[in-house]
């Protein structure tokens, strides 16, 4: 990462710095400000706290009018004289030092290297701070929420996952990069895509495609789909990572392309879609930025075994928690939509799901050729 | 058998059809005529019975029958030393003859046995002081100790040795004896006097049987050693010294100086007895009249409840015995079930105490904790009896195993037949799970627990005559189950206390672990001197935790005042065998207890080796 940023500071733009230092010294603010509470309780006498915002299904509200997931007020208090509380109270001021000190140093780490940065044998003890990143990757969430302040603001990242193709120009840490001329690979999309990270250049495009996976994203940029249809190629490792959803977000909202999204017909495939449509329960306090409400579903729907003729191969048989994860769905307010309530109960009538590959039985280039461009003329989607 | 009458070879169907006239009976040629049986028939000697019926004694196998043979002599042993006010001290060997023979020498130091009793008591079946008397004590028919000697002479056909000295100034008496089963009486085989130049009885008294036999030794449950152990807990009165057949001697020593109080005979209870009982007191009473044979023959009756149960069977208390026939026996039975006759007297029913039950306990089982109830006197038929329960528990008992219940009977061990047992039904329906021990379905505790029953009474009433089980009484199971639940109840205050105290020491070495963490922490943050936060931090850590201070020294050991339990007499608390509890989290990091909650096994393997070291059992070779 450290290259990343050395780049960034030889090839500077002019605008990056500020904003960054501006979003920083309010982040620093907020830890600084956690660490005088903790300490003014502490020499009060009093049993020092955090509060932590309540990550779950219970505090997550649908706006119904904004169309987006949003969280409630319910927090947490975590104190340390609590003894089921006291080693993730110590976690999370840990975590808000480890976090001050990559903001002040400018530098950023991912979610791993953050488990390193904070981890030490405790004195006096064998005890370790962590017992594992699965111990840590969580108390990051609950300072993110705590301090309400994204993962980025407190210099830290996530996995990279995703690619992206397209007519578009993008302008990442001051390198130009013309994602028509990405090859097979494509460009891997960066945990953050803020705009003092990423800037758009040059855009002809006039949608955005997103599929679920790599496989199916090899195949429509084989057959140069985005080049024909003159649109973005998006791809997120199954659920779409952070950088994804945001870089997806400031696409649609910056350069005002709708978002068309192809996943497969299971009810993992439509949480796929509902997370990028309204946002996710576990991030709800981040859908103002990243969710797209005008996103829409073009399949694989359930349908389309009888409107294609598919073969009874492509089949695959939906297991009991499939079933229960479709009822589940089914029930969040955000599905309550006729279209969607329409089309899980086909989904559950059907008894199968389908992977998009399965398209590839009707010949190797018919999703590319035929359906994508089918059901886009057609308007046959839903949201 | 030659009595049985053979089969009828008529085809089924036909058999009760066929009247009897119409076929003549066929008969077996050479039959026997009811002259020629007569001939055959005669009486059966009680000791031939039990020559062909041994396993109704326990003496079914090699292995139970050494392990019967032991008990019945250390029975007889221990009664007759308390009934002299003799503090017994028993020697028990175990000599190996060859693989599948051994000679069983039971010594102890009673008033040994006057010349002319010796074959009566160790000659015949069914003779003896205790079966026509209701009183408490080990032995109860008069069969064990011959019958011992009777499987010996057929097994071996060695005879019994028998050595008695009843006064230091008289001679020892030295008598071989052979059973004949048939007359049920003994045959001398030598009788010799000599003074006792060996010094076997040290204290110029006593009594040694020396029987061999056909038996099996091994460890274990249901063993001579077990049995030994067991009688060790029950009775430490006594001492006891075991010589295994390896030659190896073990010692139970002697943990209390006072003999169990004597016990009192007593007369049978009115409501006890059954009607065929009851006629043969009628016939056999010194009494006259109705009203006399009551006074004089049971316990509990006065004038007033012998006049309420004549009349109530249309009878008066002058009706004269003689007049009693077995319908107006049967009016006075029934009459007595339906009259109020206050309990019998427990003064003849002692029970082993909550002290020394505990003091038994403590010394044999290696426990942590100690609870002990005794129940007070209740009757059943008319016999009144005591139970009392004890349990040992943590320590160096096993935690993933069954919790073992050993069983008593007025101090004897009873150790076959557990599941028939009253004793280990008891245990069995207790609900320990709400005493804090995980307890399967119908199964006993899986718990670091020994369960102790004891069941004094005038008469215990066993299933068989091998004395391996308590037979099923409501009133019996009752009390088992109610001192069982005090022991339980004790348990469970000592348990939560535990646990309470635990969770003070992992509250405070937790934020004693953390807060140099966090206040180094707030420093970085703030960018302030991070001792303020610190000091005042530990300030309330200590606050927080002062519960936890009282009950804690500077080593960190347990100083406890042991609440409610230090005052209870049936309770003991052996602080050594305690696990520790972890205290303070830098103090005990390089000891080796890593994490937060992590135990100090080491620590406690050190103290189990201290502990070895002083052994109580003495072993010498």
């Amino acid at each position: 990462m450290a290259t990343k940023k050395k780049a960034a500071a030889s090839g500077g733009t002019a605008t990056r710095a500020p904003a960054r230092k501006a979003s920083d010294a309010k982040t620093l603010e907020r830890l600084v400000g956690l660490g005088e509470a903790v300490s003014s309780e502490s020499i009060g006498g009093r049993d020092p706290f955090v509060d932590i915002p309540t990550r779950a299904l219970s505090n997550t509200n649908w706006n119904r009018q904004r169309r987006i997931l949003q969280m409630g007020d319910a927090s947490q208090r975590r104190n340390l004289f609590n003894l089921g509380q006291a080693r993730k109270f110590m976690q999370t001021l840990l975590i808000a030092s480890g976090c001050k000190e990559l903001i002040e140093q400018g530098k950023t780490l991912s979610l791993r290297s953050m488990y390193y940065k904070t981890l030490h044998t405790i004195a006096g003890t064998r005890e370790k701070t962590f017992s594992g990143q699965e111990e840590s990757d969580p108390i990051i969430e609950d300072l993110e929420v705590a301090m309400g302040s994204l993962r980025e603001e407190l210099h830290v990242f996530a996995s990279e996952r995703g690619k992206v193709v397209g007519n578009l120009t993008i302008i990442d840490s001051g390198d130009e990069i013309d994602l028509r001329r990405m090859g097979t690979g494509g460009y891997a999309i960066p945990s953050i895509v803020e705009p003092s990270v990423i800037r758009f250049g040059k855009c002809e495009a006039k949608f955005i495609l997103h599929v679920e996976k790599g496989t199916v994203w090899a195949r429509f940029n084989e057959d140069r789909f985005w080049q024909k249809h003159n649109c973005i190629l998006i791809e997120g490792g199954g659920q779409p990572p952070r950088g994804v959803r945001r870089l997806l977000r400031r696409m649609h909202e910056e350069l005002r392309l709708p978002v068309y999204c192809l996943l497969d017909c299971d009810p993992w495939g439509h949480y796929i879609y509902s997370v990028i449509k309204q946002g996710s329960m576990n991030l709800a306090f981040e859908s103002e930025r990243m969710a797209i409400p005008e996103a829409k579903f073009i399949g694989i729907r359930a349908g389309d075994y009888q409107r294609y003729g598919l073969s009874d191969d492509v089949q695959i048989a939906l297991s009991d928690r499939d079933i229960a994860r479709a009822k589940q769905i089914a029930e969040y307010p955000w599905f309550e939509g006729k279209a969607w309530q329409k089309e899980i109960q086909a989904l559950l009538r059907n008894g199968f799901k389908m992977e998009v590959e399965s398209l590839i039985t009707k010949g190797i280039s018919f999703v590319t050729e035929t359906y994508v461009p089918q059901k886009l003329s057609e308007k046959d989607w839903i949201e | 058998m030659p009595g049985t009458e053979s089969p009828t070879l008529d085809p089924p169907n036909s058999k009760a059809a066929t009247p009897r006239s119409a076929v003549k009976p066929k008969r077996r040629s050479g039959g026997a005529t009811a002259e020629e049986m007569s001939q055959r028939q005669r009486e059966i000697s009680v000791s031939e019975f039990f020559a062909k019926n041994r396993h109704l004694l326990g003496f079914d196998n090699p292995r139970k029958a050494l392990l019967t043979t032991v008990k019945e002599a250390v029975d007889n042993a221990l009664d007759a030393c308390e009934e002299a006010g003799i503090l017994p001290s028993i020697r028990v060997a175990l000599d190996p003859i060859s693989e599948t023979r051994y000679r069983v020498t039971v010594r102890d130091n009673g008033p040994g046995i006057v010349r002319k009793q010796i074959e009566n008591v160790f000659g015949r079946l069914l003779y003896g002081s205790k079966f026509h008397r209701l009183k408490m004590s080990r032995g109860q028919q008069g069969i064990g100790i011959s019958a011992a000697g009777m499987y010996g002479l057929m097994t071996t056909g060695r005879p019994v040795v028998i050595l008695s000295r009843t006064r230091a100034k008289d001679p020892l008496h030295e008598v071989v004896l052979k059973m004949d089963t048939s007359r049920n009486r003994a045959d001398i085989v030598s009788d010799t006097e000599r003074p006792d130049e060996d010094g076997v009885f040290a204290e110029g008294h006593g009594t040694q049987v020396a029987i061999e036999l056909e038996g099996k030794h091994l460890k274990g449950r249901q063993s001579v050693d077990e049995y030994l152990e067991q009688t060790a807990i029950a009775n430490p009165h006594a001492r006891i010294e075991y010589v295994q057949p390896s030659g190896e001697t073990i010692v139970f020593e002697r943990a209390v100086d006072e003999l169990p109080p004597e016990t009192e005979e007593i007369q049978p209870h009115p409501k006890g007895i059954e009607l065929g009982t009851l006629i043969q007191m009628l016939e056999r009473t010194e009494a006259t009249q109705l009203g006399a044979f009551f006074k004089d023959e049971f316990c509990r009756v006065g004038p007033t409840v012998a006049k309420e149960i004549s009349a109530k069977a249309g009878l008066s208390d002058r009706t004269w015995v003689k007049q009693v026939g077995h319908a107006e026996a049967e009016r006075l039975y029934n009459a007595i079930q339906e009259v109020k006759v206050p309990a019998p007297p427990t003064s003849c029913v002692q029970a082993i105490g909550t002290k020394t039950l505990l003091s038994g306990l403590l010394k044999e089982v290696r426990g942590e904790f100690y609870a002990a109830s005794t129940r007070p006197p209740a009757v059943y038929r008319g016999r009144p009896f005591i139970i009392e329960a004890a349990i040992a528990y943590g320590g160096d008992l096993a935690g993933d195993e069954p919790a073992r219940v050993i069983r008593f009977a007025n101090r004897v061990p009873l150790q076959y037949q557990q599941s028939a047992c009253s004793s280990f039904k008891a245990v069995l329906e207790t609900n320990w799970r709400i005493y804090g021990l995980s307890q399967p379905r119908s199964s006993v505790p899986v718990a670091p627990l020994v369960v102790m029953l004891h069941m004094a009474s005038v008469w215990v009433p066993f299933t068989s005559e091998s004395k391996e089980a308590i037979a099923d009484y409501d009133e019996i199971r009752k009390e088992m189950r109610l001192a069982l639940q005090e022991c339980g109840r004790k348990l469970q205050t000592y348990l939560n206390r535990r646990r309470r105290m635990a969770r003070q020491g992992e509250r405070r070495s937790a934020f004693l672990r953390y807060i140099g963490e966090i206040s180094r922490s707030c420093g970085e943050l703030t960018g302030r001197d991070s001792k303020a936060v610190y000091d005042a931090l530990m300030q309330q850590a200590e606050s927080k935790t002062a519960e936890f201070d009282l009950i804690l020294d500077d080593e960190g050991r347990v100083v406890d005042d042991g609440g409610s339990l230090a005052k209870d007499d049936g309770v003991v608390i052996v602080e050594a065998r305690q696990a520790p509890i972890v205290r303070d989290g830098s103090g005990e990091a390089e000891e080796g207890d890593g994490t937060l909650f992590g135990d100090a096994s080491a620590k406690a393997a050190g103290r189990s080796a201290a502990r070895a070291a002083k052994k109580t059992r003495r072993r010498t070779s």
